[in-house]
């Protein structure tokens, strides 16, 4: 046992695996406290917030004011008023008149640098009155931002209490009353993503392994008593699992949960139909197990020795199978992680308002499109999670599949 | 073809008869071992708020009829099983008045299309890359490894998005949605094949991408296991060429991956349906998915059905393959 443990600890599959796999428990465990409060709290208004660092655009008018001249601030300005249908106007402007240049137009403050140099030789060349009053359009917009004025601010009752802005004014951020540093954004209903997710991935680690817990037991049980007893009890347990090897486990998932209704779907309740719908498999594999352990001689001493049973198979049996059954276990629970996952994009996944699970969110960002309109952060960091714990659970299943089994050492 | 053939597909065709019963009484009576009225609960959903009882009682008097739960539930499965002869499937929900049998038949084609060749293309490549990573060992192997091991862990539905982000959205060289441009209707003109190719391209990859991974994790460990045989050996001592033993091994490794794909079909086809919602692909994972929302209950039960259908065709299919391969059968009907 104890050597064991140490051959796993020193497997570097199997290390990976339980690493990565502790790094998201933790964060799991360690982010509510570090981020307190409701992890379904809509603090959004829109749908899909960019991720970064928000500040109160209210507060930083009142807040304590520093000067600083930065030397390309202007043209900083500048490029963030352009869109990508200017930029790519004003490149091909430079291209096309052949203006010589020594750098990256991709970069826009360089390109704004470029232009600003060169426009008034640029705009000499012939072109049609159309593109040349939208190249005027563009300076003009631009030369607005250059030589702006300062900014005045007014209290909404009286007048007399007015802020002036200017360009040079900074505040920082951490001076500033109120910032929210949203690191993934938010999502279709505006909720923090990053705290939302860790949540969802806690409750589809319980899913995972509820549903784990149940199929292992379900199959060990009838894995047990096929191997062991054979004759007519092993024919119809054979019988029934292999059948649900051919039909989809998948297809039985859907007729349940769809059957259940809406109201009876929490959480946990399909963790448990999980289970039920994926025992067969660990059966098949325990039972293969204990056919060649039935008749070795210290279950034959047992057996001749009057044991029961039950001792039998808890004494004689369980012990050689366990490391068999833990790697199936883990199986079982990324699976079970994954079944939840794909039964929510069809639309039977938990029907519950107070918690999010990975399949849910998913869902969620697919209904809103987040995958059309761009928004990344509502779908990538979820199905990074998935991934991260499948691969950590199956790196540790195949980490153990070496130390206990040999022929497959590298 | 000799008696011992006979015997294995005769075998096989009975249990493919016997399972296949099995699905359809499961898929008969898993709705209706619910506590749940589904009639009524149907007749909710549709009607939702509204309070007019009368509408709802014809509502569930129809359906009643059409279900038949009024009558013993012995009498319902024989109702069933012969409208399934028929082809009847009922009349669906959310396309009232459209047969499910219809809806069912525009879908299959395109689930058909897209899941065969994409699955057959993934395992052929997942098991030549295992068996390459497994024959070459070092440097080879420890980039394909780790690369397809990553890979077989991105569920399906994440690879079809990650895609459709890199290839649809980002770089604009495929379609985003559907199988073919929205403005066309199905015909036979040269502009809508390559519009309906163009769609492909995207779904196809992303399932090809799910059966690689884990297929060339099986097929390493496969080799690896039957590399390290004694057979192996002792053919080296003998003398045998490389290459000879190399094609020994392949083939011993290559059996139980056709028996894997038979049995990771039925997990397999979970994801590549999902995959389907992720492209907005007509075939029955998004008609699945439209069914489920609008909480069309005969066409759910459809889908169900040809889902369980499909995989037990393709098993039997892969069965008799099998038995041509596998020298075991082979030898039996020697023996016979």
């Amino acid at each position: 046992m104890k050597s064991t443990l140490k051959q796993l600890l020193h497997s570097p599959k199997f290390m990976t695996g339980l690493i990565t796999f502790l790094v998201v428990l933790i964060l799991v465990i360690v982010y509510p406290f570090i981020v307190p409060g409701d992890p379904l709290e809509r603090i959004g208004v829109g749908t899909f917030a960019k991720p970064g660092i928000y500040f109160s655009l209210y507060d930083s008018v009142t807040t304590q004011r520093e000067t600083l001249k930065l030397s390309n601030a202007d043209e900083k300005r500048m490029a963030a008023a352009v869109d990508e249908e200017d930029k790519a106007a004003m490149k091909e402007l430079i291209k096309k008149t052949e203006t010589a240049y020594d750098g990256d137009l991709d970069d826009t403050v360089f390109l704004i640098e470029v232009w600003e140099e060169n426009y008034d030789a640029m705009m000499q060349t012939k072109m049609k009155s159309a593109d040349k009053k939208y190249y005027q359009r563009i300076q003009k917009r631009l030369e607005a931002l250059k030589s702006a004025d300062n900014m005045l601010v007014y209290d909404e009752d009286s007048e007399d209490s007015k802020t002036t802005i200017t360009k040079t004014d900074y505040v920082r951020t951490g001076a500033v009353a109120n910032v929210k540093v949203l690191p993934l954004g938010t999502e279709n209903f505006g909720r923090d993503m990053l705290k939302e997710l860790l949540a969802a991935a806690g409750t589809s680690l319980k899913i995972g392994l509820l549903a784990g817990i149940v199929a292992t037991l379900l199959g060990l049980f009838f894995g047990l008593l096929s191997g062991y007893l054979g004759g007519w009890v092993d024919e119809v347990i054979m019988f029934i699992t292999t059948m649900f090897t051919v039909i989809p486990g998948f297809v039985l998932l859907i007729l349940i949960s769809y059957s259940l209704g809406q109201e009876a779907r929490g959480p946990m309740i399909i963790a448990v139909v999980i289970g039920l719908t994926s025992w067969t498999w660990t059966a098949r594999s325990v039972r293969s197990q204990v056919i060649s352990l039935r008749n070795r001689d210290h279950v034959n001493l047992s057996k001749i020795s009057g044991h029961s049973l039950a001792r039998i198979i808890l004494t004689d049996i369980l012990p050689y199978i366990a490391s068999y059954v833990v790697m199936a276990f883990i199986l079982q629970v990324s699976s079970g992680i994954l079944a939840e996952a794909q039964l929510s994009l069809l639309g039977l996944g938990p029907k519950t308002t107070t918690t999010p699970t990975l399949g849910l969110m998913m869902n969620w960002a697919m209904n809103y499109s987040a995958h059309t309109n761009g928004s990344w952060w509502a779908y990538f960091p979820v199905i990074f999670i998935i991934a991260a714990i499948t691969f950590s659970l199956n790196q540790m299943n195949t980490g153990m599949d070496q130390v206990f089994n040999p022929a497959l050492r590298d | 073809m000799s008696k011992g053939y006979r015997k294995y597909f005769g075998k096989k065709l009975i249990w493919f008869v016997v399972t296949l019963f099995f699905a359809v009484v499961l898929n008969f009576l898993l709705p209706r071992l619910m506590p749940s009225d589904p009639v009524a609960s149907i007749v909710n959903k549709v009607i939702g708020s509204s309070t007019d009882t009368t509408a709802a009682q014809e509502m569930y008097n129809h359906f009643a009829e059409e279900f038949g739960t009024n009558k013993p539930l012995i009498t319902q499965f024989f109702i069933y099983v012969k409208n399934l002869f028929q082809g009847n499937l009922g009349t669906s929900f959310s396309q009232y008045p459209r047969k499910v049998s219809d809806i069912i038949k525009t879908s299959i084609g395109w689930t058909l299309a897209l899941q065969i060749p994409a699955i057959i293309v993934g395992w052929i490549l997942g098991n030549v890359l295992g068996a390459v990573a497994a024959y070459i060992r070092k440097g080879w192997d420890k980039v394909v490894m780790p690369v397809s091991m990553f890979i077989s862990n991105i569920p399906a539905f994440g690879s079809a998005i990650i895609l459709l982000y890199i290839f649809a959205i980002k770089l604009k060289v495929a379609p985003v949605a559907g199988a073919y441009s929205y403005e066309m209707i199905p015909n036979f003109s040269w502009k809508f094949i390559s519009s309906v190719i163009q769609h492909y391209q995207l779904p196809f990859w992303s399932i090809v991408l799910i059966s690689i991974g884990g297929q060339a994790i099986g097929m390493r460990s496969m080799s690896i296991y039957e590399l390290n045989a004694d057979y192996v050996k002792y053919s080296r001592f003998l003398g045998i060429r490389d290459k000879k033993i190399v094609g020994y091994v392949f083939r011993n490794a290559m059996l139980p991956q056709v028996t894997g794909l038979a049995m990771s079909l039925g997990t397999s086809i979970g994801g590549a349906l999902v995959a389907e919602r992720v492209f907005s692909y007509p075939g029955l994972g998004s008609t699945m998915f439209g069914a489920v929302t609008s909480a069309d209950y005969p066409l759910i039960s459809a889908c169900t059905l040809m889902i369980t259908l499909m995989v037990l065709i393709v098993t039997l299919l892969l069965d008799v393959i099998y038995g041509f391969i596998d020298p075991r059968v082979k030898a039996a009907q020697f023996d016979a």
